[in-house]
């Protein structure tokens, strides 16, 4: 105990700034999906942080209660006897983001499309409905008696490094968002990927083209419903606020911190999305850990203002984010 | 053959644009469609192309028919499928794409034949192929105006419409537009072209429309239309050149209202 007191300055920043890099990368995940939707759509997407608390529990519910009917827990890629082993649940992970994908592709299709072409303004407003609504269900699904436990294979398992604990979960954060970032990055030079960028730039012109601009929308936000998964997934790991469960505490971050982020980087940017993560992530931890003397003074829990503040310094200067597109747009 | 007959085209439920246009594009041939602001040209080509739902417009009346199909309220996807391509007024390349993603979208619905088209418009235009990988955003003028020309061309269409490919480009590069559209009609493809540049227009083309408020006031043969006086004045704006007449300068106001009055009667 008496070590862990008189850490070294070096282990207390490499603990902060490993955490502040993981956190940024679940961050950067949470805000490429709303990025993507946004960019081919111009909707913004009030309901991502619902999605991506029901996709959370999707995930929870083939983990936990049910298991899934073709991989049970006893197969060779388990570790444990009622834990799913590393393989089968990154597996599992994939299905909860098909199928949070799925529910996105719904949501479009029932709420979002037969309203194109409507002010934008209103768009906005049926996605916070469309909110309001996923809350509900994610609410009752997390009052069930039963801990909902993702049941991570890591665990809290920790490296050492310089003398700071590194938890696993750090790098499965990084590795997450360097699976996402690099997969849009791959998707927007395919043909698909092409033709959104295309309805992204000039709506008409890409129907001109015979691109089905209702498919694009359906496509992007599918990906961002996967995205959103992925992120909540990831957010609800270990050393970060839900301690690898999902609970209610999930849903406000998931809606909210994502705000500042895509706001830092520019909504429609991904490379905005990726730094405006990592900015928001570094600022709320490092901020946590090196100004905790103040607490007297700053009041307890200041860190989750961090990200607020510095969202609206840079909406003064740079009122369409660093890296959007300096154009007008009223949503 | 595209057949439009007696088209009528409503924006917003009140404001009629097209009141009763036909016309016929026979196959491998190039009809100019002339006519000054707000006549309705561009309003022709959206209605073809099934763009009019983006602004709101509605066919209320009459038939567009292509090979036989009415495609009058058609998807415009479906209607890029069956052979009809549009190159847009004021060119809309993608600017945040480079030049081959542009040429991509284009191909979006003939992906079989899309190495044989990227093959002859790179032939077509080796500007591109110079630039192939540079944004079209940062590209000049006369440079996206043969992109627009090239990703229309990526479907493979049957029938090209063009809506003001001269628009805003020096003397010298609408002359290669215009020697442009002569080589791709060669090649069987049938254009609309529609234009406000008459002179360039009908120097190509075989037949010639002229539109004013939404009708067709005027047709004929090409040829005959660049020599007809009457158009000559109002199209054209070139003074009547009568060496009897005193004031050969400019007709007076009374021919002018005379001139409506006999067009109304005429059509």
């Amino acid at each position: 105990m008496l070590f862990f007191a008189q850490a070294t300055a070096l282990a207390t920043f490499t603990g902060a700034i490993t955490r502040a890099i993981a956190l940024g990368c679940i961050y950067a995940v949470v805000a490429l999906g709303f990025v993507i939707v946004f960019k081919a759509t111009q909707v913004l997407n009030f309901a991502h942080g619902g999605i991506a608390m029901a996709g959370a529990l999707f995930m929870s519910i083939m983990v936990n209660d049910a298991g899934f009917p073709f991989l049970p827990f006893g197969n060779p890629f388990v570790n444990g006897e009622d834990r799913p082993g590393v393989m089968v649940w990154i597996l599992l992970l994939a299905i909860a983001m098909a199928i949070t994908a799925g529910l996105a592709m719904v949501l479009e299709r029932v709420a979002i499309r037969p309203m194109v072409g409507q002010p934008l303004f209103s768009l906005a407003i049926i996605t916070l409905g469309i909110e309001v609504a996923i809350s509900a269900f994610n609410r009752d699904a997390v009052n069930t008696p039963n801990a909902r436990s993702l049941e991570f294979p890591w665990g809290t398992n920790f490296w050492e490094i310089l003398g700071a604990n590194v938890n696993h979960s750090y790098l499965v954060a990084v590795l997450a968002a360097a699976f996402s970032f690099g997969v849009v990055f791959f998707f927007y030079r395919s043909r698909l990927g092409v033709a959104m960028r295309a309805v992204a730039f000039d709506q008409e012109a890409a129907m001109a083209q015979g691109i089905n601009v209702g498919r694009v929308f359906q496509i992007a936000w599918a990906i961002g419903g996967a995205l959103a998964c992925l992120g909540a997934v990831v957010y609800s790991m270990a050393p970060f606020g839900p301690q690898g469960a999902v609970s209610s505490d999930l849903h406000p971050v998931l809606a909210f911190r994502a705000l500042p982020v895509i706001i830092l980087g520019g909504l429609d940017s991904v490379t905005g999305a990726l730094i405006g993560g990592l900015v928001i992530g570094s600022a709320e931890v490092l901020a946590g850990q090196y100004l905790s003397g103040y607490t007297s003074f700053l009041g307890v829990g200041y860190q989750a203002i961090v990200p607020y503040v510095i969202m609206l310094g840079v909406l003064l200067v740079r009122p369409y984010g660093l890296f959007g597109t300096p154009e007008i747009r009223r949503v | 053959m595209l057949e439009i007959s007696n088209l009528e085209v409503v924006y917003n439920d009140v404001i009629l644009v097209l009141r009763g246009l036909s016309i016929p594009v026979p196959d491998g041939e190039v009809v100019a469609l002339l006519g000054s602001n707000g006549a309705g040209k561009t309003t022709t080509a959206r209605a073809v192309t099934g763009l009019l739902g983006v602004h709101e417009g509605d066919v209320t009346k009459g038939s567009i028919t292509w090979k036989g199909q009415d495609i009058t309220h058609a998807p415009p996807a479906s209607i890029v499928k069956s052979g009809i391509s549009q190159v847009m007024e004021g060119r809309r390349c993608f600017g945040e794409l480079t030049v081959d993603e542009n040429l991509a979208t284009g191909a979006f619905t003939n992906r079989a034949n899309q190495k044989e088209s990227y093959d002859r418009v790179m032939e077509l235009f080796p500007r591109l192929a110079e630039r192939r990988d540079q944004l079209a955003g940062y590209m000049s003028g006369g440079e996206q105006q043969m992109l627009a020309i090239g990703r229309a061309l990526m479907s493979g269409p049957e029938l090209l419409i063009m809506d003001e490919p001269s628009l805003g480009l020096a003397p010298l590069l609408v002359q290669q537009v215009r020697d442009v559209i002569k080589e791709i009609n060669a090649t069987g493809t049938s254009i609309l072209l529609i234009e406000q540049n008459a002179m360039m227009a009908l120097s190509i083309a075989n037949t010639g429309y002229i539109m004013e408020n939404g009708k067709i006031v005027m047709d004929g043969d090409a040829q005959k239309l660049l020599a007809d006086d009457d158009v000559k004045e109002f199209y054209l704006g070139l003074h009547g050149n009568d060496e009897d007449d005193e004031d050969a300068g400019r007709k007076s106001f009374k021919d002018v209202k005379h001139y409506k009055r006999k067009k109304k009667w005429a059509s």
